[in-house]
């Protein structure tokens, strides 16, 4: 296990630069998010660790050292590929193994270890399988157990959750997070859902464009983005990020509420009309448009039901709402954020 | 009464929709192609059996019933068992030199070069030929007086004028001009059923062994032919049938010698059958080929099942 840091990656295909300069530092055991929109350059960026990929410049270090010009194999970096990447002919039990192999590990110790994968992921009566006679959550597990059983120096996963089902994904999301706590192996995780991310980074690293935007922990993502681009893809609905003063005000639709819920303190008032609203069950999302305002754009209130009854909220009628000042974010004209004002 | 009356389809109702009738349709559909397998390979076999038994010759066209005894004939003639013998060389010969150069061929193709696209197309070439001109081109190349290959040994001075080979009068090294014309003919269908096989796998897979550990021949010989295995196995049946069935490279390279060194079945059950006239031992020869390609085939397609489950 090592920390894994990179100085200015830049990768190009071409004219476009797929990864534009990212420099990060994830320490020994830290579970890093990679958080983007597709295409952003993170399936780019994890190959260039793991060494499929040669970067155009700049400097990888594992471990501390400089590993630019090692091949894949002597890196030590374990990838779970989106699609998972199994040996169709290959038994689970061989499929797990088959790591082990390639560095000529003893046989003795070559069983011993795969029994301890197996167990760890809870696949021991599933060895003598063929992958393609496993479900999608199993394969997934069998995938993870294939990386780790060689116990490498950092873990990659792409979009591990993809091929799965809603609900299978968010028990999975449960116990890759336990997992990687028990292991306490380096894990660099790659995803575009903002639920994902906040759920299971220690810090999340925000890319756009193949540049981080911001690195931090999920509150200080959620709570401080560094920019709009940051503000406006963390969270759902997104924030609501209005031009005001040759810059932007950002709030987010549960900060937006109506003005008699705010008591304790500063805020500022806004006329909201409705035009729709949504009923979640532990929820209540409305749709409409701020006075003085651009008319056209929607924005959004996240309001709890039990204080917001049914006929309260109708299409077509103002209501005056509020944000608490503390709950105002404030960005440059570039989207940038401006220090509190 | 009415309704009843109307409820009794009329003939023109029936037929017309006839068509429309998946059993009556698919049969339609088969049809000539069963038709055409019947007339022109089933028939001809039950010829062939029945004039394998018989005393026909075109001398004497006899149907004369003579049990296996034209069989016990050509088992008992050493120049047959040396035609036998052959066959299987020519034909494993020939199958393993293509399929080792399909194999490289393919993984040179499947790297990125210039004016790979061209090369691409022109591989396809020694497919595209009519056998008969290429064989006739080669024959040439191996020509006791002319040919090129020892004009290039005598020129890099790897032997003299005096001690040069006489290609195609040479017994084995007229089997090694008739295997290699036929694995330069074949090497083009190899090399399309490897990149086709080798393009089909993902490439997660073998990323996934490339951070696995796997080299270059880890990757190629416990990955990519493992996974490729079935379709080669089908292109191996074709090559197999097609060359242990074959008689034109011999017929226009070698005509089966020197003293028989490249006589193989089909040329042989040509040369007694159709050009001696012998029909029923001919038929006889032809017919050794049937068990053989029956099991091959058997064989393997049973191991392609067994690694598809
Ligand atoms: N091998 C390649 N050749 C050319 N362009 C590529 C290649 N791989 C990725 N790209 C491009 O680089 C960009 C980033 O891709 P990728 O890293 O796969 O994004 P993500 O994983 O974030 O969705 C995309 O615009 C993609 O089209
Ligand atoms: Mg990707």
């Amino acid at each position: 296990m090592a920390a894994v840091s990179t100085r200015n990656i830049v990768k190009k295909f071409g004219e476009l630069a797929a990864v534009n300069g990212i420099s990060l530092d994830v320490p020994n055991g830290e579970f890093m998010v990679l958080l983007g929109p597709s295409g952003c350059g993170k399936t780019t960026f994890l190959r260039i660790i793991c060494g499929l990929e040669q970067q155009t410049s700049g400097d990888l270090l594992i471990g501390g050292d400089i590993v630019n010009d090692v091949p894949p194999r002597a890196r030590g970096v374990a990838m779970m590929f989106q699609s998972y990447g199994l040996y169709p002919h290959f038994s689970v039990r061989h499929n797990i193994a088959f790591p082990l192999r390639t560095q000529r590990v003893p046989g003795a110790e070559i069983n011993k270890k795969v029994a301890w994968a197996a167990q760890l992921l809870g696949i021991d009566h599933l060895l003598d399988r063929r992958p393609r006679q496993l479900s999608g959550g199993e394969r997934q597990r069998v995938a993870l157990a294939r990386a780790l059983v060689r116990e490498p120096t950092a873990l990659l996963l792409d979009e591990p959750l993809s091929n799965l089902d809603a609900k299978l994904r968010a028990f999975a999301r449960q116990e890759i997070k336990q997992f990687q706590q028990r292991v306490g192996v380096t894990t660099i995780y790659v995803t575009h859902d903002q639920v994902e991310a906040m759920g299971m980074g220690d810090r999340i690293a925000v890319i756009d464009h193949g540049q981080v935007r911001q690195v931090g922990t999920p509150s200080e993502i959620y709570d401080n983005p560094a920019d709009r681009f940051v503000a406006a893809f963390v969270g759902a609905p997104p924030m609501n990020i209005v031009a005001r003063n040759g810059g932007y005000l950002g709030f987010r639709p549960e900060n937006f509420l109506p003005k008699d819920m705010i008591k304790d303190a500063a805020f500022t008032e806004f006329k909201f009309r409705v035009d729709r609203s949504e009923y979640l069950g532990s929820e209540r999302i409305v749709y409409g448009a701020l006075e003085g305002f651009d008319p056209k754009q929607v924005i959004t209130a996240k309001l709890p039901p039990a204080h917001v009854a049914d006929e309260w909220i109708r299409p077509g009628e103002w209501h005056l709402f509020a944000v608490r000042n503390s709950a105002l974010r404030h960005f440059d004209d570039d989207g940038k954020r401006r220090s509190r004002l | 009464m009415v309704a009843i009356a109307d409820s009794v389809p009329k003939p023109t109702a029936r037929f017309r929709f006839i068509l429309d009738r998946r059993d009556v349709f698919g049969s339609l559909m088969v049809a000539p192609a069963i038709l055409y397998v019947l007339l022109l390979v089933g028939v001809p076999l039950l010829m062939a059996v029945y004039y394998s038994l018989s005393a026909y010759t075109i001398y004497n066209p006899s149907w004369r019933f003579v049990g296996l005894s034209n069989f016990i004939d050509i088992v008992n003639n050493p120049v047959f068992r040396q035609t036998l013998y052959n066959t299987f060389i020519f034909t494993f010969g020939s199958q393993i030199l293509g399929l080792v150069l399909g194999k490289f061929g393919a993984l040179l193709l499947l790297r990125p070069f210039p004016g790979r696209k061209l090369v691409r197309a022109l591989i396809i070439l020694p497919w595209a030929v009519p056998i008969a001109l290429a064989t006739v081109a080669w024959e040439w190349m191996f020509d006791s007086l002319y040919s090129v290959i020892n004009w290039t040994l005598i020129a890099l001075g790897i032997v003299t004028r005096s001690n040069a080979p006489n290609w195609l009068g040479t017994p084995h090294l007229a089997m090694l001009c008739v295997i290699v014309v036929n694995a330069w003919r074949f090497f083009p269908f190899a090399i399309v059923i490897f990149l086709a096989g080798i393009t089909a796998i993902p490439q997660d897979v073998l990323d996934a062994a490339t951070i696995d550990g796997a080299g270059f021949w880890r990757r190629n010989y416990q990955i990519i032919m493992p996974m490729i295995l079935p379709i080669v196995a089908v292109g191996l049946i074709f090559g197999f049938v097609f060359t242990f069935t074959d008689l034109s490279i011999v017929f226009l390279m070698t005509m089966g010698g020197p003293v028989g060194a490249t006589s193989v079945l089909g040329f042989a059950g040509f040369q007694t059958g159709i050009n001696s006239g012998d029909v029923s031992h001919g038929a006889a020869i032809s017919l050794f080929m049937l068990p053989v390609l029956l099991v091959v085939v058997v064989a393997m397609l049973r191991f392609i099942r067994r690694r598809e489950i």
